[in-house]
């Protein structure tokens, strides 16, 4: 297996959000995780990559064998782990070539490689453009710096694709998206797929799970996975919403 | 004992040994600025322009002055490899106040101009060097210019006459050397007369582990549709303090910038009074600022507008860590008759700890009632937010905070227009924020 989650609990200012969840994503699977607004799936994608403004009180997660509770979040980075993250964050006067080359160069001397030469890199940068049909003036700019919603969630599947990440959490890249953009996001997620990838995939939506066709579908009540079940799962809860589960848990 | 006793003393013991060193046209002024000292004494922090340096604990201790003129062994040619390389400069040596004279760039000057020793200047052109020398910093109205004017003995003279486009740029590096604590005063006088051109860049450097103190007081006159850039680069070290006095008057048409870049210091005041006499003058006045542990970086800026049409922009980045303490007080003048101002002033500021201390105070005074006019200031640290989505990519945090530091200073570098220079500040900020450039890096005299 991949990722595995036991009992973790995790509280922001001391107020608990997870309240135990289990969960394990083996390689090549998409898991897709809803829930309604406040049930902790932002949490959860937050402490995976160790935003240090969330606390695990308890559990433990495992990545690749590894205790990734024990690494820092560019660590968990190099390990394989990508957050595209809901709100991107504009970082003015850092250009997107320098903020990528740092990243792929942190990368390969984490994996004693040397660094990638530059014609190498801007090569690179061309090519995963393409997937996300990311304008080379953007990608000429400062970091999501007067991006519009549609290209700051563009460029963050364009890094996704740089990093070639094994483990990606999508939380809520569908969020404000036209039409237009969601498929060139959602393509472009697709065309990054291997059988050896997997992805999380937190959404509101069904028109994302149409696209990304998860192999299994998690419902997040008050910081626990109340059900678990295939994608047909998904299509109820976009017919039903979330209360019938509600009345499930309580009969 | 004051702090001001001691020169009081050493100008009434070595009056004549000051003035025989000298020329007339500097002793000229040593009187009137002898009793203006007397009269002021040094600022307290009381006195509004000079509320965030202490200047008399600055001046207390007892330096050792060079009024004799002993010759401080040093070829600087051989000694000095300069940090900015690449440029093609006129290059030019101040070791100490004195203009270094026994060797000169190979690339001779245009047709009529001037580089050369205040001194000599001001014994072989006595008419044009009085005619600006002591105009601008008026010794009654600030104790550092009385103070520099009744000792200074020497300094540069750049002379552009009309017309005169200068190609290559000067630039003059100024070399404190001594084996003992040094104080140095130094004069620069720079005239660009009408429709003349020019670039200059001053390199202060630190040559010995000793203390320095330093008053520079530069006057600056640029005439009708002249055109200079004054780029100011200070890489000196822990023990070196600098006050400098930075007068320029602009003519009509004219067009002035000015980049001062703080890589490395002890204290530093820069003051700089930019009056624009004559209508459609532009001027820029951009700084960067670099420091840590307990250095102190003060700027102080006065745009006077005394006339019409007339532009100012300022662009004042600090970034702060440790214990280091920044000050930015920049006030902009704009008198009854100088309508259709524009003026723009924005200082921010990064402290990237809890103990770096920042004082801002944008000032703006309007007494013409058609202007558009701008001032502002922010102090701020870096942007958790951005340091984790940094991570979250794989960069170090220390790196992520490096390209942060760099990123909010770039803005500044930018502005500088020799292309040359500007990379290569990139590069010498980027190693001073990788904590590379702890002392003047490109001297080998640097211990």
């Amino acid at each position: 297996m991949m990722l595995e989650i036991k009992d973790l609990h995790a509280s922001i200012n001391d107020k608990e959000i997870l309240k135990g969840i289990n969960l394990t994503v083996n390689p090549g699977e998409i898991h897709a995780l809803m829930g309604q607004n406040g049930a902790g799936k932002s949490t959860l994608s937050n402490v995976l990559v160790g935003n240090p403004a969330y606390e695990v009180t308890s559990g433990s997660i495992t990545f690749n064998g590894k205790d990734l509770l024990a690494m820092k979040p560019e660590e968990r980075a190099h390990e394989g782990l990508f957050l595209s993250f809901q709100q991107p964050v504009e970082i003015p006067g850092v250009s997107m070539v320098n903020f990528m080359r740092a990243a792929i160069n942190a990368r390969r001397q984490y994996l004693g490689q040397e660094p990638m030469s530059a014609g190498d890199f801007l090569k690179m940068m061309r090519e995963k453009r393409k997937i996300v049909e990311l304008d080379s003036k953007l990608a000429n700019r400062s970091v999501n710096e007067g991006f519009s919603g549609g290209e700051k969630k563009r460029n963050e599947i364009f890094q996704m694709a740089m990093l070639e990440p094994t483990l990606s959490i999508l939380d809520e890249t569908d969020s404000g998206l036209d039409v237009d953009a969601l498929r060139i996001v959602a393509e472009g997620f697709n065309k990054l797929r291997t059988p050896e990838t997997s992805a999380l995939v937190i959404t509101h939506y069904q028109r994302l799970l149409d696209y990304l066709k998860p192999d299994i579908v998690h419902v997040l009540l008050n910081g626990r996975i109340v059900k678990t079940g295939g994608p047909e799962l998904a299509l109820e809860i976009e017919n039903k919403g979330f209360d019938w589960i509600k009345a499930e848990l309580e009969a | 004992m004051n702090s001001e006793q001691q020169y009081i003393d050493l100008f009434r013991q070595c009056r004549t040994m000051i003035d025989s060193h000298s020329a007339p046209v500097l002793n000229a002024l040593r009187e009137q600025a002898f009793q203006d000292f007397l009269q002021q004494g040094f600022p307290t922090q009381k006195v509004e322009r000079y509320k965030y340096t202490d200047v008399p604990a600055a001046f207390a201790p007892d330096y050792g002055v060079n009024l004799n003129r002993l010759d401080i062994p040093v070829n600087p040619y051989e000694v000095f490899k300069c940090d900015v390389p690449n440029l093609s400069t006129s290059l030019y040596f101040m070791v100490n106040d004195a203009f270094y004279s026994k060797i000169q760039p190979a690339v001779a000057l245009p047709e009529g101009m001037i580089v050369c020793s205040l001194r000599e200047a001001a014994q072989q052109y006595p008419d044009l060097v009085a005619r600006y020398y002591g105009k601008q910093a008026r010794t009654g109205k600030d104790a550092l210019n009385a103070l520099n004017t009744m000792l200074v003995q020497d300094g540069l003279f750049v002379y552009v006459p009309r017309g005169v486009v200068v190609e290559r740029t000067l630039q003059i590096v100024n070399i404190l050397r001594s084996d003992v604590d040094l104080m140095v005063n130094r004069r620069v006088l720079i005239v660009l007369e009408d429709n003349a051109e020019a670039r200059i860049l001053f390199c202060d450097h630190a040559a010995d582990d000793r203390s320095f103190l330093t008053t520079q007081i530069a006057e600056v006159y640029v005439g009708n549709n002249a055109r200079l850039q004054l780029y100011e680069l200070e890489e000196t070290h822990v023990k070196n303090k600098r006050f400098g006095n930075l007068y320029v008057d602009q003519q009509a048409d004219s067009n002035v910038s000015l980049n001062t870049i703080t890589l490395h210091n002890g204290l530093t005041r820069n003051r700089s009074e930019v009056t624009l006499s004559g209508e459609r003058a532009e001027t820029n006045l951009y700084g960067c600022v670099i420091a840590d542990k307990q250095q102190h970086v003060d700027h102080n800026t006065l745009i006077d507008h005394r006339v019409s049409y007339c532009t100012s922009n300022q662009l004042y980045k600090y970034v702060l860590d440790n214990q280091a303490v920044g000050a930015f007080a920049g006030r902009i003048l704009v008198r009854e008759n100088a309508q259709h101002t524009v003026s723009n002033e924005r200082n921010a500021n990064l402290c990237a700890t809890k103990e770096a201390r920042m004082y801002a105070q944008p000032m703006l005074e309007i007494y013409a009632d058609d202007v558009k006019c701008s001032h502002g200031s922010t102090v701020g640290q870096l942007n958790e937010q951005a340091l984790f989505y940094m991570q979250q990519r794989g960069i170090s945090r220390e790196e992520a905070q490096m390209l942060l530091r760099f990123a909010f200073v770039g803005e500044v570098i930018d502005c500088i227009a020799i292309d040359a220079l500007r990379d290569r500040l990139h590069h010498l900020v980027e190693k001073r924020f990788r904590g590379e450039l702890s002392r003047c890096s490109g001297c080998k005299i640097c211990k």
